[in-house]
């Protein structure tokens, strides 16, 4: 893969969008995961997106990252990023970092080595290979052990931090990476009622900097911190506005909070 | 535990100990080593390297070839070429050619054997050809993104594949003998202590400097990277890297170092032959690993010296059990010690359980 799709490095957000998903279309055997999936994100915004099971949320995610190809529709980020023809680590290094659902960090890795690999730094063989971390970088790593609150953990074996650490550790390892879009997915499933507050207090110093998209199924997290908030059902947006409007629309009463 | 130490100073001992053991100390002496001793360990030290080059890219990065063989007999088979070549006009039949191609009624060298009356070719293509077609298979088989289990039965296709080939009298490498009776290297009669001893020598360096290389290299990000590659691919993606770049690298690495081993082991050995590629060969190579420890240089070398050890004394004393003995010391060491000899003694050694050495 050369760069020839990618014109310019930077992402190019003047016209105050960062990502474009347009028509985006993907059928697993027949069954139609996306369908007709619009949705735009601003440059700063932090968006809820929720949905049934099913509904497509993560089969989005996969198709932003590069993980899945759409069979039909446009994925722009920034007006000069085509995600469909990146592959994860191109996307990745255009500035789009992901949370999976399950948190994923490496657990023989210790907690300071994990936000080292994720460090926006040159990432090809030889640098890894040569080079050691600068103290600028190192200080980075610092700055944010501090903000995810695992500065005393940091040269524990990250296998043994509880379910809650390592979701931050994983946020932790999406901010390092300095990505300009965070896509989270289910930041506080599995996460106790005073880790849910810290991770809402987090999410929300962050917006503004990044834009960040959050999936989510705990509605009293999502009305902490969204503003705006989008519905998928079956594969396509079902509403999308204000919590409290979304919250009072029959559509969605009918598929998914009413349920 | 600091396992490193310990191996650092076994491969200096076995370096310039043993061999002052066989100069200077008088025969009578119990500490005199006798010649006959070095290609034997000579032999077991380019196993080691092999279980370095097998570790690097299966206990570190998790990726699991069954056909490490093939990278081991192209740099024995090159070696070979080069010593059945240098035999000149001494062979059975008084001949410029070796001996098989006389047998087959061959009446002049095929292409492919030219340059092999050359040393620094010979060594060109030792150093260029195992890493060369590990880079071919592995960019394509990387960039499928085959992995797992499905890589591994791949590449045992591969060395049975070329087993078969090789096997063949008319594919022009010896048939089902190989290349044997080997005279001279570099002039040097290859019967000759001297040359023996030197040969186990240079074996022992490039062990000791390939250890070095391997434990710079894990103990850097790239090392790392490797691991992580082999915890969770995917988030290493994610985080940015082309995984298949740091997959290309190690694993032509350890093609590179398998070559190696396999062109130091012909000499000291004096045959190569198409079993070298037997399915059952390769499997051994991973064996040694598991036994020893994945994840731990010092474990695969250990690895390589229990599991050849016990093959030698096995194969004396009872021949017929070998094989079940074999299965049986991998089923256990699988079941119930997952990171071999080397977690065994970081478990009994060492408080701090969780981190690997290297």
């Amino acid at each position: 893969m050369t760069g020839a799709h990618i014109k310019d490095d930077l992402v190019d957000t003047t016209h105050g969008c960062i990502l474009y998903l347009e028509e985006i279309t993907v059928s697993f055997d027949g069954f139609k995961a996306l369908n007709g999936l619009n949705l735009y994100i601003d440059e700063g915004e932090l968006r809820c997106i929720i949905g049934p099971n099913g509904a497509g949320k993560t089969t989005m995610m996969d198709v932003i990252t590069g993980k899945t190809r759409p069979d039909y529709g446009t994925a722009f980020f920034g007006q000069n990023h085509d995600l469909t023809q990146m592959t994860e680590y191109e996307i990745s290094h255009a500035g789009i970092g992901r949370k999976f659902q399950k948190p994923t960090v490496f657990l023989n890795h210790t907690v300071f080595e994990n936000l080292e690999l994720a460090l926006h730094a040159k990432k090809d063989v030889w640098h890894s290979l040569t080079k050691s971390l600068t103290g600028e970088q190192k200080e980075i790593i610092e700055d944010d052990l501090e903000t995810i609150g695992l500065k005393e953990q940091k040269n524990l074996r990250a296998g043994l931090l509880s379910h809650g650490q390592k979701q931050w550790l994983e946020i932790g390892m999406l901010l390092v990476q300095d990505p300009k879009l965070l896509l989270i997915d289910e930041p506080v499933a599995g996460m106790t009622h005073q880790e849910t507050e810290h991770t809402a207090e987090l999410l929300k110093s962050l917006a503004g900097k990044h834009s960040i998209v959050v999936v989510e199924h705990e509605m009293d997290f999502i009305r902490s911190i969204a503003n705006r908030v989008t519905v998928l059902h079956e594969g396509s947006l079902l509403a999308e506005g204000k919590m409290e409007d979304v919250q009072n629309d029959q559509k969605v009463i009918e598929v998914y909070l009413g349920s | 535990m600091k396992g490193w130490l310990f191996i650092f100073g076994l491969l200096a001992i076995s370096t310039v100990l043993l061999p002052l053991l066989n100069l200077w100390v008088p025969e009578e002496s119990n500490f005199h080593i006798p010649d006959y001793m070095f290609p034997l360990i000579g032999k077991y030290l380019c196993y080691a390297l092999v279980a370095l080059a097998m570790d690097l890219i299966w206990g570190y990065t998790g990726i699991l070839s069954l056909g490490h063989g093939v990278f081991f007999s192209m740099g024995g088979y090159a070696m070979g070429m080069y010593l059945m070549r240098s035999i000149g006009k001494e062979g059975v039949y008084k001949s410029d050619l070796p001996d098989f191609m006389v047998f087959l009624d061959w009446k002049e060298l095929p292409w492919y054997w030219y340059g092999f009356d050359n040393f620094i070719f010979t060594l060109l293509v030792i150093l260029i050809l195992p890493g060369l077609l590990a880079f071919t298979f592995g960019y394509f088989a990387f960039k499928s993104r085959i992995k797992g289990v499905y890589f591994a039965i791949i590449t045992q296709a591969m060395t049975f594949a070329l087993m078969l080939l090789f096997f063949r009298n008319n594919t022009g490498f010896g048939g089902n003998n190989g290349l044997t009776d080997f005279k001279r290297i570099l002039g040097y009669s290859l019967q000759d202590p001297s040359t023996k001893m030197s040969l186990y020598i240079i074996t022992a360096f490039v062990l000791f400097s390939s250890y070095v290389l391997g434990r710079y290299i894990v103990l850097s990000k790239l090392g790392r990277v490797l691991t992580a590659i082999r915890d969770a691919e995917s988030r290493v993606m994610f985080s940015g890297y082309n995984t298949i770049h740091y997959k290309l690298f190690i694993w032509t690495l350890s093609a590179f170092l398998c070559g190696i081993a396999g062109a130091l082991y012909v000499p000291q050995v004096g045959i190569i032959n198409p079993s070298e590629m037997q399915p059952a060969n390769s499997i051994e190579m991973a064996i040694w690993v598991a036994v020893g420890g994945r994840g731990t240089l010092s474990g695969a070398l250990v690895g390589a010296g229990l599991v050849n050890g016990a093959k030698s004394w096995f194969t004396v004393a009872a021949p017929d059990y070998w094989l079940y003995f074999l299965g049986a010391l991998f089923i256990v060491v699988t079941l119930f010690f997952p990171k071999g000899f080397a977690g065994i003694f970081t478990k009994l050694l060492s408080k701090d359980k969780w981190r690997e050495s290297a």
